[in-house]
């Protein structure tokens, strides 16, 4: 079973009290950008067999958004961090990096 | 290839059952082909055939990183319909529905379909009325399913309880012809006649690069080598992001994980199959007496061909209500597959950036019951290199150009 620490309230949270909210760090288009630009944005996901950076919510908690870095393939979990943040935290990368050497960044 | 027929099977028993020969054969690759094909789980390996059968293209490779049917297409729960309320997927699926109707013939391979029927329990008020525009739908799309009562679902039924507490039954969308067939079968029938139009199947072969040129294919690397190709056609499943980032582009696909589970094996208390959208959880009788059944799948992406255990926790809860009788069923087995799950949740049958490469994918938690009509389909496409009538709404482009094909709403959960 999945379990993941909420970085606001601190509790480690099992999968039945979270929801899944799919890749994050996903940069927004909108009015005026091209169509290629929109399309990746709202449908394109890298879905990777690998480390994977996404969002989550403590729905049966607090209640609020936050990310974590895991690894799909073997559901590793590397690190939660707060939502706020628009790249996984430098100690995270570093512990991915060291059990991931071919890993090529989370875009 | 030996035809097998009851002479077969006398002959053979005269003779010790010496004389079988293998079903298919296992080549080593050829330096270059006419087409490869990328996954020879069922869908790839009926590509495959369609396109020798209805397209005459024979120097064809079928590459499988593992086994024939390793994946998904042993995975399911063999359940085959049609009744879906989008035009286009209504065409898709009638066409494979109809297929599996004579393909053991076809094949000369027995894929045991059995239309036993199939029924979806609409337990709220919102899927009664879902259900009555879906059948509504089916009539115009020359798709036979019927509205029936809580009375007819009982009779068909017996070991239903019609008036649960939470979910009661309030009626049910059936159809008649729907049913389940063995989906082992499927792959290796499908497997046999392609080796037997002289294509090579090529197994523990994992792709690890696609090489192109001036936006064209020019072959794949693999574990066994480099092999050329003038076309290419992915056929993976799970793994379609995967392999479309080597050729270079990104899928509207994610990957998560779907679960299945069977009972021990019981006498036959259960000819029909029943799907329950409201509660995730749907279940039918195998030939060997075993419940079979699914439910839905983890919100997460995840390769690991495991899924969570609440999920089972679920299920069950569920059809333990609507089915009382099998609360004291030992559960025998569980397994995971991975599931490659589109927006609107309908398949790609598409053109790729590259111009001789193409892509069937995104069928999600619905796969089996589709195999021969995606073959058909993509054997078309990948022949003619534009889509055919069956394969002209399900492009990759349309998420951009806003043409859903939307099943997710008209469907609930199971596929």
């Amino acid at each position: 079973m999945l379990i993941l620490e909420c970085p606001y309230c601190g509790v480690k949270a099992e999968e039945t009290e979270l929801s899944p909210g799919g890749e994050a760090h996903l940069k927004r288009f909108g009015p005026g950008s091209s169509d290629d630009e929109f399309e990746a944005y709202m449908f394109a996901r890298k879905n990777p067999k690998g480390v994977h950076c996404e969002r989550w919510r403590h729905a049966y908690g607090c209640g609020k958004w936050f990310l974590a870095a895991r690894c799909t393939a073997t559901l590793e979990v590397f690190g939660t961090y707060l939502a706020q943040t628009a790249e996984p935290p430098a100690e995270i990368v570093e512990k991915i990096k060291a059990k991931r050497p071919e890993w090529k960044g989370y875009s | 290839m030996k035809r097998y027929s009851v002479f077969a099977i006398a002959r053979e028993a005269l003779n010790h059952h010496q004389g079988w020969e293998r079903a298919w054969k296992s080549p080593l690759p050829k330096a270059s082909y006419d087409a490869i094909i990328i996954g020879a789980g069922g869908h790839g390996l009926a590509t495959a055939y369609y396109l020798g059968k209805n397209h005459g293209i024979r120097n064809v490779a079928i590459i499988e990183k593992g086994w024939l049917g390793g994946g998904n297409t042993g995975r399911n729960t063999t359940i085959i319909r049609s009744n879906y309320l989008q035009d286009p997927s209504a065409a898709l699926y009638e066409k494979a529905r109809s297929l599996y109707e004579t393909l053991s013939q076809e094949l000369n391979y027995n894929i045991m379909f059995s239309p036993r029927g199939l029924l979806m329990l609409a337990q709220t008020h919102h899927e009664v009325r879902g259900y009555l525009r879906t059948v509504h739908a089916n009539n115009l799309q020359g798709v036979a399913t019927e509205w029936i009562t809580p009375e007819r679902v009982k009779q068909l039924v017996p070991i239903i309880n019609i008036d649960g507490p939470r979910y009661p039954i309030l009626g049910a969308l059936y159809q008649a012809r729907g049913g389940t067939a063995r989906h082992d079968a499927v792959a290796w029938g499908y497997a046999r006649a392609c080796s037997d139009m002289g294509m090579d199947i090529i197994q523990q072969c994992e792709v690890t690069g696609i090489r192109s040129e001036n936006g064209r294919v020019t072959g794949v690397e693999t574990t066994k080598g480099y092999i050329g190709t003038k076309k290419l056609g992915i056929v993976v499943a799970g793994h379609s992001g995967q392999v479309a980032d080597m050729a270079g582009f990104r899928l509207p696909v994610e990957s998560m994980a779907l679960q299945a589970l069977v009972s021990e094996p019981i006498k036959p208390c259960m000819d029909v199959v029943v799907m329950a959208n409201t509660v995730h959880g749907y279940m039918s009788q195998s030939d060997k007496g075993e419940m079979v059944i699914g439910g839905g799948t983890d919100g997460f992406n995840n390769y690991t061909q495991r899924g969570s255990f609440h999920h089972i926790e679920e299920t069950l809860r569920a059809l333990v209500e609507t089915f009382p009788m099998i609360s004291r069923l030992k559960m025998l087995r569980q397994w995971g597959g991975i599931v490659d799950m589109t927006g609107d949740r309908s398949p790609i049958i598409s053109k790729t950036p590259l111009g001789n490469c193409f892509i069937n994918c995104g069928w999600g938690t619905g796969g089996f019951k589709a195999i021969p009509g995606s073959g058909w389909a993509m054997a078309d496409l990948m022949a003619r290199g534009e889509p055919g009538p069956l394969a002209a709404e399900f492009d990759m482009w349309r998420f951009r150009e806003g043409r859903f094909i939307d099943e997710s709403v008209a469907a609930g959960v199971a596929h």
